[in-house]
């Protein structure tokens, strides 16, 4: 997959956009409706159905969320693999440096 | 001022009649002959003199787009009260009903959303006790 990583770092620079992630990683496969309520009751974020549904928008760019149909509904998964590219590019472990 | 009916469009009356009465469990209250339709409610068995479901055509131009772009976003049209949340999802399921958001704790109360196979998605929700 091709990783632009400044568009995963501006994906995460947002704390609704890593709640998102949060919420998807917790129970991945969530409608709009569904995610936004969980918003809502869980970490008392009022914003707006268009809002989410916006920073979704910049999560599916940077291709941290992937989406699916089934039937007539949207749903909404997490995809870490953007992540994988960046701790290949910066490995978390390395061999020790004399 | 009571709410006494209120309405959902449905895409073929008798299958929405179908659904509503054998598999969810409402009971058909009116079914009077209109037109080309008819005038279709349906009420819960133990209080069949409360709110009444009318089962509306969904034949007006502007019913698509409104419910297609809803249901795309998983948002329900109507919410009906159960006594477990969980206990209708193992029912219904086991019935062939689709969820498109599974029993979910939302801290006052258990919801989850199902298609009605009739273009619309319906929330079941239980209070839970205070």
């Amino acid at each position: 997959m091709l990783v632009r990583v400044a568009d995963v770092f501006h994906a995460l620079d947002d704390e609704t956009r890593r709640l998102v992630l949060d919420e998807l990683v917790a129970r991945d496969g969530q409608t709009l409706f569904e995610l936004c309520s969980m918003l809502v009751t869980r970490h008392g974020l009022s914003s707006s159905r268009q809002a989410i549904s916006q920073h979704l928008a910049v999560l599916e760019d940077a291709g941290l969320v992937v989406t699916e149909r089934r039937g007539r509904s949207k749903f909404h998964y997490f995809d870490g693999r953007p992540l994988a590219v960046i701790a290949q590019r910066w490995p978390t472990t390395r061999e020790e440096t004399p | 001022m009571r709410i006494r009916l209120t309405s959902i469009f449905v895409d073929d009356q008798r299958a929405a009649l179908a659904f509503y009465t054998d598999v969810l469990g409402f009971t058909k209250r009116h079914d009077i002959p209109l037109g080309d339709a008819t005038w279709l409610t349906v009420v819960a068995p133990e209080d069949p003199d409360g709110p009444e479901l009318l089962l509306e055509p969904a034949g007006h131009p502007a019913v698509k787009p409104y419910r297609d772009a809803l249901v795309e976003d998983g948002i329900p049209l109507v919410q009906f009260a159960v006594d477990d949340v969980a206990a209708e999802y193992e029912r219904l399921t086991a019935r062939g009903v689709v969820f498109t958001q599974p029993p979910t704790d939302i801290g006052t109360a258990v919801v989850a959303v199902l298609d009605d196979t009739c273009g619309n998605l319906v929330q079941i929700l239980a209070m839970k006790p205070a």
